[in-house]
């Protein structure tokens, strides 16, 4: 009987010890007084590192508490929509035209844009290096019947795949067409593993470790992959911040730090910012 | 990314306190269950077995679904906070631990509670006697309840979002990791989790092993 109280008087005391943790790890809902706004992104702009370092200048510039939950391009303008965000970073234009046509966002700026490239095996069964364009690469995987992993997640990269598909003329299905339902890290490996072409943005292929996939068509205007931000319209929405955000990121001094962000790490920049300032 | 402390602290955070409440909600529930005579028992048994094959991820949407600014409790703020993860939390580790208390006393003699009626037990004190008979599997329970809950990545990355500084927890972290191809700081990551599990389950342990023998002695 002792031992069993013993027990449990411990787990308390654990519980407890980690509650009192809660009010210091509170962290930015303290020193903030313009509430909590909420970020909704894509996963290649977080995992491209580019969020971690500015949002936390942004949080101290402004007081504003956020909150960055990285997921696909279709999700974060769903979270938009339902006011269960307040800005959203994303990359997928005929989406936000949309979305901003049926009156759910304030504004909508452009910001930044990479592009796509198409990478796939070292020794590239499908010929696509001898490819003029996205459009012509994926005409040639689709004749070759070569392994393509397609990210299938509603995505701005899977909705930017569709497209060139789309323009090529084909309707890509068969047991070569992948269709992985994952995010672009992910789905990096699984084109690597399997020896299998994708559609990436250039930033994650540079950011995503432990691939044996070669960059194999760049260049075009069918590849270029522009990031806006939008403020959401909505009741309860913290529109301040997102307003504050969406002006500091299109800012020409937060511009200038896009602009060289991840020369150091890659050797050359992830994006090409785009704000007209 | 966090400081891998930041985020281990975080993940004992989270799952500690969700398995201390999920302790005060099952045991009395799995207590009831063994012991009650009403009728519907046999339903909400059936109920509390099944939540333990709820997948995590179901639970995450519902849990989300409830706090999103959307949803009915949107007022709370708990999205994307770590209350909100111990709440998610609470609800997969508590159905395990109801299930196991309930099956743990119904193991015991059937006619213990008779007897320390017919002693003159009361009803409180009857129960807390058949707590101290079934210490072991009630410690049991307790480490199956904390196992589940410091695994699970389903709700954790929904309802916690895997804010870096916020809400990043261990297991959320080697998601994120792993999409990012970088599997030498996930499989970091991974035997760091498992070192703190084994911590916690050894202190666990000990006390059940040490009951166990006073029980036979």
């Amino acid at each position: 009987m002792r031992s069993t109280a013993a027990a449990l008087a411990l787990l308390a005391t654990l519980a407890l010890a980690a509650c009192g943790d809660d009010d210091d790890s509170g962290q930015s809902e303290a020193g903030s007084d313009k509430g909590q706004m909420i970020l909704a992104t894509t996963t290649s702009t977080q995992d491209s590192g580019l969020l971690d370092e500015l949002v936390p200048d942004f949080q101290d510039e402004s007081g504003c508490s956020v909150k960055t939950v990285a997921v696909g391009s279709g999700e974060a303008l769903e979270l938009g929509e339902k006011g269960d965000a307040d800005v959203l970073l994303v990359h997928s234009p005929e989406a936000e035209q949309e979305y901003m046509s049926s009156g759910h966002g304030v504004s909508r700026e452009a910001v930044m844009h990479n592009d796509f490239i198409v990478v796939g095996p070292e020794d590239d069964p499908a010929g696509t290096k001898r490819a003029g364009s996205a459009a012509d690469a994926f005409t040639s995987i689709s004749k070759a019947e070569a392994p393509f992993a397609s990210r299938a997640d509603e995505s701005g990269t899977h909705t930017k795949e569709l497209s060139i598909w789309e323009a090529a003329g084909i309707e890509p299905n068969g047991s070569w067409y992948l269709e992985t339902g994952q995010g672009m890290g992910e789905t990096l490996t699984i084109a690597s593993q399997k020896q299998a072409y994708t559609l990436s943005d250039r930033g994650t292929f540079l950011a995503t470790d432990n691939l044996d996939s070669d960059l194999l068509v760049e260049g075009g205007k069918d590849l270029l992959n522009p990031y806006h931000v939008i403020v959401v319209e909505g009741e309860g929405v913290n529109r301040e911040c997102a307003q504050e955000f969406s002006d500091w990121i299109t800012s020409p001094e937060i511009q200038d730090q896009i602009a060289s962000f991840g020369t150091a790490e890659y050797g050359e920049p992830l994006f090409v910012p785009d704000a007209k300032g | 990314m966090d400081a891998v402390h930041e985020v281990l602290g975080r993940s004992a955070l989270v799952s500690l306190t969700a398995t201390a409440i999920a302790l005060a909600l099952g045991v009395p529930v799995g207590t009831w269950l063994a012991l009650g005579r009403r009728r519907g028992r046999g339903v909400l048994a059936t109920a509390v077995n099944t939540g333990m094959a709820v997948p995590t991820v179901v639970v995450g949407l519902a849990v989300a679904l409830l706090l999103w600014r959307s949803g009915p409790l949107g007022n709370l703020e708990l999205i994307y906070t770590l209350r909100g993860m111990i709440i998610a939390q609470v609800l997969i580790a508590a159905p395990l631990i109801a299930g196991i208390t309930m099956a743990g006393l119904q193991a015991l003699p059937p006619e213990l509670p008779d007897q320390l009626r017919a002693l003159g037990a009361s009803t409180p004190q009857l129960v807390f006697r058949l707590w101290i008979e079934a210490r072991v599997p009630l410690l049991a329970a307790a480490m199956a309840g904390f196992g589940h809950a410091i695994s699970e990545v389903g709700s954790a990355l929904i309802v916690g979002g895997n804010i870096h500084g916020q809400t990043q927890v261990m297991t959320t972290s080697i998601v994120e990791q792993v999409r990012k191809g970088d599997f030498n700081d996930a499989l970091l990551y991974a035997g760091i989790l498992l070192a703190l599990a084994f911590m916690i389950n050894a202190v666990l342990t000990s006390v059940q092993q040490r009951a166990a023998s006073w029980a036979q002695s």
